[in-house]
């Protein structure tokens, strides 16, 4: 029962993350392979304050989500942008994207080497034990899932209530036919591509409270967030939360019980199994 | 009528809530040319689609000398003497007009390879009337020639049922008139051949068999005069006023 | 088949080429040496790299786990097995595994082959360590008599191996099948191939002959464990290498791969926590300013000078 809410608990953050891919690869078009070094910024961004103000990482969140929306928005303006525009066809954007957010990862890491150097970091807050169900777990995870839940829950209402999240979803559903109702693809896509961003670097800013990263953590993210988004269909809300669940408790279990040096192994076992036989998502309909 | 060498019965393809194509019959017999005709949207293209194996059956059955080829992926339809053009025209853009034509010498319905299939891909480069542009690249090329390509590549296994998706739409009235006269000069070499159409006159002087689909279903079948002064066919065409 | 007075030129300049190397050796055996064994070993793991990539344009990222599993093979093997049969032993299983990861991603667009074999070092190394904690065993020893000259020689053989593989390819029907792919899919499929089983019959090159370059080179390591084996660097920097030279040409990536080996030993040994920003501007390089490599730059000034002479 405590490997299911420990599972549940972490599933939350994952499925934050997620949703920020998701955002950049359903509405952009932006295979984001840096995505896990913006989630690990936005740890070190957590961090920093904390150690060096007692900034509280739940006040941070509201310094980072704006700084990396814009750096996200600037990423895309002045380096994807042009790649959307040069692309024949939606394979060589692929291909075009795959390689310079390879190129951005590296950067980043490089980058967070130089100014932090190559060690773990990792903090205390709110290490405080929280009793949920005849068990305890440490409050910084639940108040991170709790946060989560909140993000994850605005996110779906301004996705399905909002004019400008109607439209996001068009674009995601029908690229070339939003161009035809008047809908600003160019200028939603970078605003999608950024606030993707903002929300994987908030995630990041809450599970640098629980768990321990380092510059070059932020690949094994990046891969559990595709994964998350494959499983649970590119643009799909409810499939990405149902799937980063499955992969949170996954992980837990396979820890808990196996190894904990399984836990990635154990999410491509889940990726490998969706690959053979629902590569479409998990709520997807079989493409025609 | 003989075995035929085309059927289809029942073809249905369904689009999420969207009937494509519902509930299809016809048969092509050998050395016959059958024109698939249409309104815009009435699931003509997606027919032969289906029969190329570009997409799966939602239901139905399509059989080639009787036997079932539904269910089997493109290539080994293709194998089998199915060979199409495409509605908007399909390149290899990497390679000279050559190549682009000896891609469908190699691993089809008949097939060749090295210094043979060089001098095929000649030969019929030669036939649609683009002898001596092999080394050409595919830049240097006019619409028609393009199409031109497209429909040596499609002829070089040998295939016994040519689909041909609108290989007549866009050209001007000089090259229609050419491209009338290729398409002839292959049902004259007894190729069975199934087109989709728009242009009438082709039509007239091709076909000698068509089949009308209006929102999916086939409303008329006959030789083309009959099928053209068709009540229904009209209004389908021109819609219910102008009956 | 037959041969062109072309053909059997370049078959004889590539043969002196390949000699001309094999001297080496008898002139340096330390730092040039140590050098020539790494370009070699990225020449045999990027040329074989693109021979799938270059037609197909599916980015694989599964170089480091082949080449692990090959150095596992020859760790494992070594004290009971003849070394040549190692290498032979390691390349069918880097075959093998490159078919099953075929399989499974290969019938799938592009992104989810990349992202499936970007994880897969990291998977391997994973399961590796796993097996090793449960059955206390840490590492393992190579302990041969093969010096470097030796193994140098022996990545120059599999290098000759790969040019010839590629250049067979080329002029083969399965060579021909995957520039079709590579160009249109759909038109592929409608002219009789049989796309998936060309791509995974392709990509199990690339898997044999990493997993052969790791066997060879596990002697040089001498002591083996999965942190070492699994690099996942290794991955990306065979794709830079084949990608700044050029995928569409079988000699494009050893044109990458010799200016990108000297940059990263300068770097290395210059600024040691560098390499991975020069990793992503190398990145960034190939995408916006050499998007065919140096063979597309070649080809767009042969193609200026040639227009220039005809006007």
């Amino acid at each position: 029962m405590d490997i299911l809410i420990t599972g549940i608990l972490l599933g939350g953050t994952y499925a934050l993350i997620a949703m920020g891919l998701n955002l950049q690869y359903g509405v952009a078009r932006i295979m984001n392979l840096a995505n896990g070094e913006i989630l690990v910024a936005g740890g070190y961004f957590a961090f920093i304050a904390y150690t060096s103000t007692q900034l509280s990482p739940i006040l941070t969140i509201f310094l980072v989500a704006p700084l990396a929306f814009a750096l996200n928005w600037l990423i895309y303006r002045v380096m994807l942008q042009p790649l959307v525009n040069r692309a024949k066809n939606r394979g060589q954007l692929e291909t075009d994207s795959i390689l310079a957010t390879f190129g951005l990862s590296f950067i980043g890491v490089g980058l967070m080497l130089s100014f932090f150097g190559g060690d773990y970091f990792s903090y205390s807050f709110m290490a405080v034990p929280v009793e949920l169900l005849g068990s305890t777990y440490g409050a910084n995870r639940v108040l991170s899932f709790v946060m989560a839940v909140l993000m994850c829950g605005a996110l779906y209402v301004w996705l399905n209530w909002s004019r400008a999240g109607l439209s996001i979803r068009a674009i995601a559903t029908a690229p070339a036919s939003a161009r035809l109702v008047g809908i600003d693809v160019k200028h939603l896509s970078a605003l999608a591509f950024a606030l993707g961003g903002a929300v994987t670097a908030v995630g990041g800013a809450l599970i640098s409270t629980y768990l321990t990263l380092d510059a070059s953590t932020g690949v094994v993210f990046t891969l559990k967030a595709l994964i998350i988004v494959i499983m649970g269909g590119v643009g799909d809300v409810r499939g990405t939360i149902v799937a980063a669940l499955l992969l949170g408790i996954l992980e837990t279990v396979v820890a808990s019980l196996l190894d904990p040096g399984l836990t990635l192994a154990a999410a491509y076992v889940m990726f490998l199994g969706i690959l053979l036989f629902r590569p479409q998502g998990l709520f997807g309909k079989k493409p025609t | 009528m003989a075995t035929p060498v085309l059927s289809l019965r029942g073809v249905t393809k369904r689009f999420g809530g969207l009937v494509a194509v519902n509930a299809m019959d016809f048969d092509v017999a050998e050395r016959e040319v059958v024109g698939l005709l249409g309104p815009n949207g009435s699931g003509k293209s997606t027919t032969l689609n289906l029969v190329s194996g570009a997409l799966p059956l939602t239901a139905g059955d399509i059989s080639l000398w009787g036997n079932r080829i539904s269910g089997l992926p493109a290539q080994t339809i293709n194998r089998k003497g199915v060979s199409r053009t495409f509605q908007l025209v399909r390149l290899l853009p990497s390679m000279n007009v050559r190549e682009n034509v000896v891609a469908g010498a190699v691993f089809g319905h008949r097939r060749r390879w090295g210094h043979e299939a060089h001098d095929h891909a000649d030969q019929l480069l030669e036939k649609v009337g683009l002898g001596g542009k092999g080394d050409m690249a595919l830049g240097q090329l006019t619409y028609i020639d393009t199409k031109r390509v497209e429909l040596a590549r499609t002829l070089a296994s040998d295939p016994k049922v040519l689909l041909l998706d609108e290989w007549l739409a866009g050209l001007n009235p000089t090259e229609l008139q050419i491209g009338i006269t290729l398409i002839k000069s292959l049902r004259d070499e007894g190729r069975t051949i199934i087109l989709v159409e728009h242009v009438m006159d082709a039509i007239r002087s091709l076909c000698d068999r068509c089949v009308v689909m209006a929102a999916g279903t086939k409303i008329a079948e006959g030789t083309p005069s009959q099928v053209l002064s068709d009540k229904e066919v009209i209004r389908a065409y021109l819609g219910d006023d102008d009956a | 088949m037959s041969l062109t007075g072309t053909d059997i030129r370049n078959l004889f300049l590539a043969a002196l080429a390949l000699t001309i190397c094999a001297l080496l050796p008898l002139g340096d055996n330390g730092y040039w040496l140590g050098l020539g064994v790494t370009i070699a070993m990225f020449t045999a793991l990027a040329t074989s790299w693109a021979l799938f990539s270059g037609p197909t344009h599916y980015i694989s990222l599964a170089t480091a786990a082949f080449f692990g599993v090959g150095t596992y093979v020859t760790g494992l093997g070594i004290d009971n097995l003849p070394f040549w049969s190692l290498v032979g032993l390691a390349g069918l299983i880097g075959a093998i595994l490159a078919a099953l990861v075929g399989l499974a991603t290969l019938r799938l667009s592009g992104v989810y082959f990349v992202i499936f074999t970007l994880g897969l070092a990291e998977l391997v190394r994973q399961v590796i360590t796993w097996v090793q904690n449960n059955t206390g065993q840490k590492g393992l020893y190579v302990l041969t008599d093969l010096d470097e000259a030796g193994i140098y020689w022996w990545l120059l053989g599999l290098c000759a191996i790969v040019f010839l593989a590629g250049w067979l390819i080329g002029r083969s029907r399965l060579g021909f099948a995957l520039r079709i792919i590579g160009d249109d899919e759909t038109v592929a499929a409608h002219s009789g191939i049989n796309t998936a089983r060309a791509k995974v019959l392709l990509f199990m090159v690339p898997g044999a002959v990493a997993a052969m370059t790791g066997a060879i080179l596990a002697p040089r390591y001498v002591y083996i464990e999965p942190s070492l084996a699994f690099a996942p660097i290794l991955s990306f920097q065979v794709v830079i290498m084949a990608l700044l030279g050029g995928a569409s040409r079988l000699w494009g990536p050893l044109v990458g791969v010799i200016p990108f080996t000297f940059l990263l030993e300068a770097v290395s040994s210059n600024f040691p926590n560098q390499t991975t920003l020069v990793i992503g501007v190398a990145f960034l390089v190939i995408v916006y300013l050499l998007p065919g490599g140096f063979v597309g730059l070649l080809n767009k000034i042969m193609h200026r000078i040639n227009t220039r002479e005809r006007f």
